[in-house]
């Protein structure tokens, strides 16, 4: 059903998309917590940083991280001459790219479900004689798993469909950097590419559809007899 | 065993202050709404940071002279108006939360003689969002006594509940004042509630 080429597309695509998501989860929630609950100067402006990858241009995101990881750009530079490490080109940057398109989605979703909790639930696990951290592991976290879990699908299903910002910072590389709707780009440019356009993004759909519906159960089967939706 | 609470807090433009010493049994503070009793009852189990004052529990100084120990080490337990369960842990993981937390030594209390005590035996296995208010409250109580407390702190516990479920309840709190003899810092606006529970009463004005 699917060349080899393709399914080399697909695997790629979900190594971007699972790596950008994980790396990004931990950053998210932090901040998600951050603009949930701390009051602190600077707080509108970190609210907006986050969130501009939102409204400009994916190819204005992706210039900015070729301005910035390119091997002359303050982070490139630093990257290399202590690590040794490029992004430029790799799909190590596609999952940068795919990663700082997610976090407006994620760090949306965690915050929701952050101010949502009931904070009294916090001081009640106090009394219990719980310390600060212990009532975040066993009473926040988990009462925020359903924001997380939304946080996952929605950044992931993001991550796999980015485009712009990803073609304008690491390029259109087969086997590298060509993900899902790089290939389906590229093929809508060749003659006769029609029958892969559709294969793809019959793909595209059903991967998509796939992980809305495995997080739903997975919400689900986390708090049985409780009724909760990720979205 | 003795209460002896001295704190004032301002909130807003108001200020909230209490001064009283008690024994043991069943201490109410009785006050109109709005005279911060809950603020109060926070205070003591360190929810809330008072401006200034002392709080000393027996010999155990919480609150005053350069300390001020956070709500986790000062062994109260602390049954709310609204019973404020965790909604994402059954019953039994409710009553062990604050238990397993405890000092072995410091126990006085196992599971099976919190629940034969409250008889809440066929409710282990149920969430919280499935219980009557009654339950519920029952469940807090067991909840609060697990945590191996020196005290408890009780916030118009009965204002939810029924007038059948009330009488259940105000049962209960006796015993935990006669035969578990825990002295208890009791919360309320309610005259009769009072008149019936209380060895000692604090009036506070609003």
């Amino acid at each position: 059903m699917l060349s080899s080429e393709e399914w080399g597309i697909v695997a790629l695509s979900l190594k971007v998309g699972g790596v950008a998501v994980l790396a990004t989860l931990p950053i998210a929630f932090a901040l998600a917590w951050l603009l949930a609950r701390k009051r602190f100067p600077g707080r509108m402006l970190l609210d907006g940083l986050v969130h501009l990858p939102l409204v400009v241009p994916p190819v204005v995101t992706g210039w900015l991280l070729l301005v910035a990881f390119g091997p002359f750009g303050p982070v490139g530079r630093w990257l290399e001459s202590w690590f040794g490490v490029s992004l430029m080109f790799r799909w190590t940057g596609a999952a940068l790219a795919a990663a700082i398109m997610a976090l407006p989605l994620m760090v949306r979703a965690m915050r929701l479900s952050i101010e949502a909790i009931d904070r009294r639930l916090e001081g009640a696990a106090r009394t219990l004689g719980a310390s600060a951290w212990h009532s975040f592991w066993t009473i926040s976290l988990p009462l925020a798993l359903p924001g997380v879990l939304a946080a996952l699908v929605l950044g992931f299903a993001r991550s796999i469909g980015e485009f712009g910002a990803t073609i304008t910072f690491v390029s259109n590389i087969p086997g590298e950097t060509r993900t899902l709707p790089l290939a389906i780009y590229s093929a809508l440019q060749v003659p006769g590419g029609e029958a892969m356009v559709t294969r793809l993004a019959l793909l595209s759909v059903a991967l998509s559809l796939a992980a809305l519906v495995a997080s739903e159960w997975l919400v689900r089967r986390g708090h049985r007899g409780q009724d909760r939706h990720v979205l | 065993m003795s209460f002896d609470i001295d704190v004032e807090r301002r909130l807003g433009d108001r200020s909230i202050g209490v001064r009283f010493t008690a024994g043991a049994g069943l201490t109410a503070l009785f006050g109109p709404s709005g005279a911060g009793k809950t603020s109060i009852l926070n205070m003591v189990a360190g929810l809330l940071k008072p401006d200034r004052g002392h709080i000393r529990i027996g010999d155990r100084t919480l609150f005053g002279d350069g300390i001020d120990l956070p709500p986790e080490a000062r062994r109260i337990g602390y049954v709310f108006q609204d019973g404020r369960l965790f909604p994402h842990r059954r019953v039994r993981a409710n009553l062990l939360y604050g238990h397993h937390l405890a000092d072995p030594a410091d126990r006085w209390m196992a599971l099976d003689e919190a629940v034969d005590f409250l008889g809440i035996g066929h409710l282990l296995d149920r969430w919280p969002h499935g219980l009557s208010g009654g339950e519920a409250q029952r469940v807090a109580i067991g909840r609060a006594l697990l945590r191996a407390p020196q005290c408890l702190l009780m916030d118009e516990p009965l204002s939810s509940l029924d007038a059948a479920r009330r009488e259940d309840i105000m049962t209960v709190i006796e015993r935990i004042r006669d035969t578990l003899k825990l002295p208890i810092l009791y919360v309320s606006h309610d005259r009769a509630e009072v008149d019936r529970l209380a060895t000692q009463l604090i009036a506070l004005d609003g």
